[in-house]
């Protein structure tokens, strides 16, 4: 069996009777044996549960009764997404013990399709973090550099599709940790437009910018594994049901005519050679037949402290329920009520998630709510009008997703404030609710992966997934050498 | 000096739904501890809202009934803290944007009728309970979450009450009128209705608040009332000794009928209320709120009134009648089998509801149907009033019809014109003495010759024709 298996080529593979469920989740289950030892992709693996699984696939398949074309593939899930009977710890200690005794809308809508869960991978605790260093299980390592960060914070799961540890992948996206480490591990991941996947089961981080989405070795792999999860849910009031149009077949890489925006306050800031590789490829696309138009996103530069303020606000409600009541860490020392919460709070919780709490907290308090929670609302307004006046010109946009290519481990850690002004090109697509992805445009002179962002308007996946499709054409594939 | 209180109440509702408010467990009250839950209500991570439209409903009926504006725009918003028994670590209520406001209602004390504002009423999620409790000796503190996300309302009043007993006719309304929507069971010993009073004393006449005092753990409408009475003695004589009201919360101890100091709160709570993320707005349209209007049933102010003008009722009658939609229905169903209204409202005031209580009265074995075709046996002369009050205590045990009952027993008033003579004569006959001494001008006799001649058809002559007939016969 080849080394990577898409989505795509295990659904043939599967179709042809060249290979059963069962040899492809050996030959999977074999490949994190050898690699993830050194790159920490995983949190969760039920090597055995996984097997039986797959045989039940292989029966349904030998009895003429798959439950659709992918059944019995595996693919990976970020372990903020939940998963019944299997632990769901959202890479923090508070949860290190958490089963849950249900399963996310997603997970249902994978089980119904017949795909099975690989392993849950590795995050930045609660997704609060753009390098997965904040798990309280340890860093996962860039397979391109293990001396570098996979980026963050759906880092295992981009680290596990990079290193072929797996077909497909979910991850969720709040502020850029689905583009991000796509970007850092060269592969294309998208974060759908808000309310496209029910977030039903995602353990919420910021629940108004929280959506979760899909990381492939291909657009194609990507685009498919979200057109398995994706549709309106009775469960979540956000959610919507929209025309799935970007199968396949939809996607021709056809950019003739199709106005390509490129918003100059996105490439400030910028490595040159990341402008300059983004800069080249949009002449590619134009090569295609795309009109290149200059438009200006200007409020991008406060969507930093908009977003800060508003995910730290939600954020602080959100993870008030670990209390060592009910469920998750408890301390022992505890001896009153206040000590079970303060202590079990302070020793289950890490540094980032304290320190964005106690942002959030002080921005919603009294007497601080219309200087900092309120006016972070009007700032999210007028991005959004940014967009819409954009999305007039403009059937897409283009840009760098990350100021850097994968940094060191270690290399910003201490450095809050360093971190987050990183998310400043993928953040105001989560403010504005719009689909965005990362979609890897080859390698930078030290051989490591360059990510391009493709923005589109609400609900325009299929287009921004085409103009996505022509970029990887447009490149040769690239892969890590492990 | 001349102290006048300024009290206003806090009222919460519990909705009347199958489920709960955010997800489909049930409500039912008295299960085994968390047997109704859910990872929605138990706050399992990962879980979201979703609005039960039924409570969407009961909240816009329970506004419009309490003559308040519905918002077309409204919200949910997150209240923060902590606390064991709210499993989230937030309620989910509604703060800025409620789904009514500016309402009123009507009440009467000592004849005296008010107008007693509202100034908004809103949806949110219950909390659940915690049992304290001792095992092996320790002390055990324990969290049932059957109660936690079952649909509340809010209803705030306008500092607008002057007295214990306006605050309890205000309570009593609120039910009356959650009953007769079929919004809330309210019940005080279930909690589906509970209260909270703020309270303080100005000088008459003042226009600026005095110092407002809070009351919790208030369990019945008579405790409301006398902690209020008891809390305005409490604020007038601390006033007039010179000392100032300290703004507190006061638990009500129902057994001392004191208010007492709660311990001092070590800081004021900041509930850090934001919108609610994970549901959308609450957007109505107005088809929506007429449609909810059209359906709720004739209110208790209004049906008091028509009691009135339609009935003729005395209005003291009309408010009695109408104060529980089963008793008002009950009487409307007895008119419309034939029985006079003010006869109709005269025994069910004095006979029926001393047998049974206004909210049971569908349970009462004397229906409507039953208590008319006994008042009408009365209207038609077959039987007396005074018969007819034994008749109704054999159909309260027996179930059986008044007909049958006055029938089987031979209770039949006599009102034939020849039987009712031919007993006459015989008395006559028989008590010359009596006629004598009657008409020499002893107007006693005439009595004894009465009571002799009912004595002779055992009560059932027809009192009005004995007393002419015997008129006639000793001229």
């Amino acid at each position: 069996m080849k080394q990577r298996i898409t989505l795509k080529e295990g659904t043939a593979l599967l179709a042809s009777r060249k290979a059963s469920s069962r040899e492809i989740v050996t030959a999977l289950l074999e490949r994190i044996e050898s690699l993830d030892g050194s790159i920490n992709s995983f949190i969760t693996v039920q090597r055995e549960e996984l097997l039986r699984q797959a045989e039940e696939s292989d029966r349904r398949r030998a009895a003429g009764a798959p439950l659709s074309p992918c059944d019995g593939i595996p693919v990976a899930v970020k372990d903020n997404i939940i998963t019944r009977n299997v632990r769901t710890t959202c890479g923090s200690r508070i949860l290190e013990h958490f089963v849950p005794p249900f399963d996310a809308a997603v997970c249902r809508r994978l089980a119904g399709a017949g795909l099975l869960l690989l392993g849950k991978t590795n995050m930045d605790e609660f997704a609060m973090g753009s390098s997965t260093e904040t798990s309280f299980f340890g860093p996962t390592r860039n397979p391109y550099d293990r001396e570098r960060v996979p980026g963050g914070s759906s880092g295992g799961s981009a680290a596990a599709v990079a290193a072929a540890m797996a077909p497909a992948a979910l991850g969720s996206d709040t502020g850029g940790s689905i583009r991000q480490p796509a970007a850092f591990c060269g592969v294309s991941g998208i974060k759908p437009t808000y309310g496209r996947v029910s977030r039903y089961g995602l353990v919420a981080y910021a629940s108004s910018l929280d959506q979760i989405g899909t990381f492939g070795a291909t657009v194609e792999d990507a685009a498919l594994l979200l057109s398995l999860i994706c549709g309106g849910d009775p469960g979540d009031s956000t959610s919507v049901e929209r025309p799935v149009d970007f199968m396949p077949e939809d996607l021709t890489g056809e950019l003739k005519g199709m106005r390509i925006g490129v918003p100059e306050e996105y490439f400030q800031g910028v490595s040159a050679e990341i402008v300059e590789r983004i800069r080249e490829r949009i002449g590619r696309l134009e090569k295609r037949g795309a009109v290149i138009v200059p438009i200006s996103l200007r409020y991008t530069e406060y969507a930093i402290p908009v977003y800060y303020l508003i995910a730290t606000a939600e954020a602080s409600s959100n993870l008030a329920r670990y209390d060592g009541v009910r469920y998750g860490y408890r301390d022992g020392e505890a001896r009153s009520l206040t000590e079970l919460y303060t202590l079990s709070r302070s020793r289950g919780f890490g540094k980032e998630i304290k320190r964005r709490i106690i942002l959030g907290t002080f921005s919603l308090s009294s007497g601080y709510y219309d200087a900092y929670y309120l006016k972070a609302l009007k700032g999210r307004r007028l991005i959004i009008d940014d967009f819409r006046r954009a999305f007039e010109s403009a059937d897409v946009i283009v840009a760098p997703v990350t100021t850097t290519t994968a940094f060191k481990i270690g290399e910003m850690i201490d450095d809050p404030l360093q971190m987050y002004m990183s998310d400043i090109l993928t953040i105001s697509a989560n403010l504005a609710g719009i689909p965005a992805m990362s979609v890897p445009a080859g390698l930078s002179s030290s051989g490591l992966p360059v990510g391009m962002q493709v923005m589109g308007d609400h609900f325009r996946e299929k287009v921004i997934l085409n103009v996505a499709r022509a970029i990887e054409e447009d490149g040769e594939p690239i892969a890590p050498r492990l | 000096m001349v102290f006048e209180p300024v009290i206003g109440l806090e009222v919460h509702v519990q909705l009347n739904t199958v489920t709960k408010i955010f997800c489909s467990c049930a409500t039912r009250f008295g299960s085994p501890s968390n047997t109704q839950t859910c990872p929605v209500c138990l706050g399992l991570p990962g879980v979201l809202p979703v609005l039960n439209e039924e409570v969407l409903r009961k909240g816009v009926s329970a506004g419009l009934a309490l003559n308040a504006t519905i918002a077309n725009y409204s919200k949910f918003d997150r209240k923060n803290y902590f606390y064991p028994d709210l499993p989230k670590a937030y309620q989910i209520s509604q703060y800025d944007k409620p789904i009514c406001t500016n309402g009123s209602i009507e009440i009467t004390v000592e004849g005296k009728t008010r107008q007693i504002g509202i100034t908004r009423l809103h949806l949110e999620e219950d909390a659940g309970k915690l049992i304290h409790d001792e095992r092996n000796r320790e002390r055990v503190s324990m969290v049932d979450l059957n109660r936690a996300g079952v649909p509340l309302v809010e209803i705030v009043s306008e500092p607008d009450l002057r007295s214990g007993d306006e605050a309890y006719e205000y309570l009593q309304k609120i039910k009356t009128v959650m009953k007769y929507i079929d919004a809330s069971d309210v019940n005080m010993e279930e909690g589906s209705l509970r209260c909270d009073v703020n309270i303080s004393v100005r000088q008459k006449g003042a226009q600026e608040f005095g110092q407002k005092v809070e009351i919790k753990n208030l369990n019945s409408f008579k405790a409301v009332r006398a902690s209020i009475n008891y809390e305005i003695e409490r604020q007038i004589a601390s006033i007039e000794s010179g000392e100032r009201i300290r703004q507190e919360t006061r638990l009500w101890d129902d057994g001392k009928n004191v208010t007492y100091s709660m311990r001092e709160k070590e800081f004021a709570h900041d509930y850090r209320y934001f919108p609610e993320p994970d549901l959308p707005p609450i957007v109505l349209t107005d088809e929506y709120i007429q449609g909810i209007r059209a359906s709720l049933p004739e209110l208790p102010d209004d049906r008091k009134r028509r009691f009135v003008t339609q009935y003729g009722l005395p209005e003291y009658d009309a408010r009695v009648l109408t104060s529980e939609k089963g008793l008002a229905d009950y009487f409307e169903s007895a008119i419309g089998a034939g029985s006079d209204p003010k006869r109709a409202s005269n025994w069910i005031m004095s006979e029926v509801l001393a047998v049974t209580d206004a909210d049971h009265i569908h349970e009462c074995a004397v229906d409507p149907a039953r208590l008319a075709g006994l008042l009408r046996l009365i209207e038609e002369g077959t039987i007396s009033g005074k018969i007819a009050k034994t008749v109704f205590q054999e159909m309260l045990t027996t179930g059986r019809d008044a007909a049958a009952i006055v029938e089987e027993k031979g209770l039949m008033q006599i009102s034939d014109r020849g039987a009712i003579e031919a007993v006459i004569d015989s008395v006559i006959a028989a008590n010359q003495k009596s006629v004598e001494d009657y008409k020499g001008g002893k107007e006693k006799a005439l009595k004894f010759l009465i009571g002799q001649i009912m004595k002779e058809t055992r009560g059932a002559a027809n009192p009005a024709m004995v007393q002419d007939l015997l008129l006639q016969k000793l001229k």
